[in-house]
């Protein structure tokens, strides 16, 4: 065992697994507000990721200020496609929603790959110092932003749904439709709002994620990701996915880390979330923390 | 299943009432319709004919998954991985045993449904969308076993096929494949037809319709969304062993999730639950990336060209165009072409007075 290479790469995991966290949690806030599944969680990440960059290289704007406008922007995104988009679809069968989400994902990421290109371009530099030392270990600075942000947006999460009048309408909307309308919460608006905010927070992970790798069309994968952490969560679960999210992203580390060591397999960081997927949907489908509401048949 | 009854044709039994042609002008339309395709390669060029036999192979891998997804009601994001396997599993059966061709494409789509029954039997079980999901798991775990695989695969090289050979006549051109594939989808269309109109069949569309009326009704659910999702694999690796013999070469890096999702597209677009709808729908996807690439020819070198580097960017053009066609059906025409066809049928029967 070789700690030295260790303990970087279970830190890389808990980081980049957080980011995994926040991602997840906005897919699962979709899920359980309006229970669509989204597989274009990813391209929201891109999306904001690009609209940042361009606001950042092509007009010149400060770092705060591009951020602000392209979470306006994304707010803007989230509720005009669940308007015109997934409004229409409601009361279909599953299978159209879901068809409906994947078919906007490969829309906008090869709208993205037109508009910017297929190459990962960086961000202009943000910070004085591109890395700082924590307990002797090199750490970029975007890590531990984002892991502060990530640790941010959790809090406001918690904040969000246990505090304020819009999260609890929200969690009234996803136990019971027609409760919370007959309560006078109106639902599409919630619908929109959840929408709104999921666009909003994949954004600004796809910025940060953006900030330390450059942003390319790869951050879409995150998206796909996302699966693997919201299942082992358990599918309605934000803490699940919290939690998913930073499971899969030691998991991913280490998975690499045993196939460097030993396997020599190749590919591994990629892959071992998907073979975790199929072992937790065999022997605990509703995850960590889901409902078990689950009917084996 | 016509709109109205057309006069004249008075069905006596049930048998009668179930046949897949049920008029005389259908069958007559289907006879004449098989032979002016028979004889297609003496009035097309290579193509054309290209073209035809990528709507066949689509076609069948389409009615798989229309199978999975429109009659039970169960998703998957994994056909194209699951489609790979047949190609790439005929392709070594041929050259590792020497089975011949025309032994190895039914092999090979025995052979995928045993591989997708290893991904289905976890999430079939369960209710929902999770085969959905272990289905995204599978096309990634396969797609990097594609790669690993250098004994099954090639590898990164990718691996050549030989044409198909039936009793020393070989199949090698599109003129000569496009009987074989011809072949091969009337016997996979007529086997769905039928299937759908068996007790089997009848029980998939009733876990689809309501699964708890089905369940008190006595089918077994983790039988038949097993099942279903068997057949589909089977179909997925027929269509992708045609297509390995095709082509002459498979690989690694074709049987993306975007190839799957391409798949879905057909099963939409076409109709869900239709099987004369799968193959419409797997037409229209072929055609799609043509019209786009036209409609791009037409405009090069013009001032919108220019200004949208619509040449060198004409790969996400045809991404963006699938993506858009998935949504303006979804949202616009649900029931998918086979529902128009139906309408336009139903109109022109009444025509003139149509309402």
């Amino acid at each position: 065992m070789d700690w030295a290479l260790l303990v970087p790469l279970v830190l890389n995991g808990l980081i980049v697994g957080a980011l995994y966290g926040v991602v997840a949690m906005s897919f699962v806030l979709i899920y359980k507000a309006s229970q669509v599944v989204n597989f274009a969680q990813g391209e929201f990440l891109l999306v904001g990721a690009w609209v940042c960059w361009w606001l950042l290289t092509e007009w010149q704007l400060p770092f705060y200020a591009g951020f602000l406008v392209t979470l306006a922007f994304m707010t803007l995104f989230g509720i005009i496609l669940q308007v015109v988009v997934l409004r229409p679809l409601i009361g279909e069968p599953v299978i159209s929603v879901i068809m409906a989400t994947i078919g906007l994902g490969i829309f906008f990421q090869a709208l993205m790959k037109w508009i910017f290109g297929v190459f990962a371009k960086p961000f202009p530099p943000i910070f004085p110092a591109d890395r700082v030392l924590v307990f002797g270990l090199q750490i970029q600075t975007a890590y531990l932003l984002s892991l502060g942000i990530s640790v941010l947006i959790m809090l406001g999460f918690a904040w969000f749904f246990t505090a304020s009048k819009h999260g609890l309408a929200m969690r009234a909307t996803a136990f019971d439709q027609q409760v919370a309308q007959s309560l006078g919460i109106s639902v599409p608006k919630v619908f929109a709002m959840s929408w709104a905010i999921s666009a909003v927070v994949s954004a600004v992970a796809g910025i940060v994620v953006g900030i330390v790798n450059g942003v390319s069309s790869a951050l879409s994968f995150y998206g796909i990701k996302v699966f693997p952490a919201v299942i082992l969560g358990g599918l309605d679960s934000v803490v699940g996915a919290v939690l998913g999210g930073l499971i899969i992203g030691v998991l991913e580390n280490l998975a690499q880390y045993v196939d460097a060591e030993w396997l020599h397999w190749g590919n591994m960081y990629t892959v071992a979330p998907f073979y975790a997927l199929i072992i937790i949907l065999m022997i605990k489908p509703y995850g960590l923390f889901g409902t078990k509401a689950i009917e084996r048949v | 299943m016509s709109i109205t009854a057309p006069s004249g044709e008075y069905h006596a039994s049930y048998r009668e009432d179930m046949t897949i042609f049920p008029t005389r002008n259908t069958r007559i339309a289907l006879w004449v319709g098989l032979a002016l395709l028979a004889c297609a390669p003496l009035v097309f060029g290579r193509y054309e004919l290209g073209l035809l036999i990528n709507i066949g192979i689509m076609g069948i891998a389409a009615l798989g998954l229309n199978i999975l997804v429109g009659f039970t009601g169960q998703i998957s994001i994994g056909h194209a991985a699951f489609f790979g396997f047949g190609a790439f599993a005929s392709a070594y059966l041929h050259e590792r045993y020497h089975i011949p061709v025309a032994l190895c494409i039914p092999l090979a789509g025995i052979a995928t449904a045993l591989v997708g029954l290893v991904f289905g039997t976890p999430a079939a079980r369960l209710k929902g969308l999770y085969l959905a999901i272990a289905t995204l798991a599978a096309q990634f775990i396969l797609e990097d076993f594609f790669a690993r695989a250098q004994w099954f695969t090639g590898g990164t090289a990718g691996r050549i096929t030989e044409p198909f050979s039936l009793f020393g006549w070989v199949a090698d051109r599109e003129e000569s494949y496009f009987y074989v594939v011809l072949a091969f989808v009337i016997i996979m269309f007529v086997v769905a037809a039928n299937l759908m109109r068996t007790r089997d069949g009848r029980a998939l569309v009733a876990v689809r319709d309501h699964y708890l009326s089905a369940e008190v009704m006595g089918i077994n659910l983790a039988y038949y969304r097993t099942l279903s999702f068997g057949i589909a694999s089977f179909y997925a690796g027929i269509a992708g062993a045609l297509y390995a013999h095709y082509l002459l070469f498979v690989s690694v890096e074709a049987f993306n999730i975007l190839f799957s999702i391409q798949f879905l597209g057909m099963v939409i677009i076409g109709g869900l639950g239709s099987i004369s709808g799968s193959l419409m729908g797997a037409a229209f996807m072929v055609l799609l990336p043509e019209v786009v690439q036209a409609g791009a020819e037409a405009l090069s070198g013009s001032a919108i060209d220019r200004a949208l580097r619509l040449g060198a960017s004409i790969s996400f053009l045809r991404e963006m165009a699938i993506g858009a066609a998935i949504i303006l059906f979804l949202i616009f025409e649900p029931d998918g072409l086979a529902h128009r066809w139906r309408l336009v049928k139903a109109y022109w029967k009444l025509y003139p007075y149509s309402h």
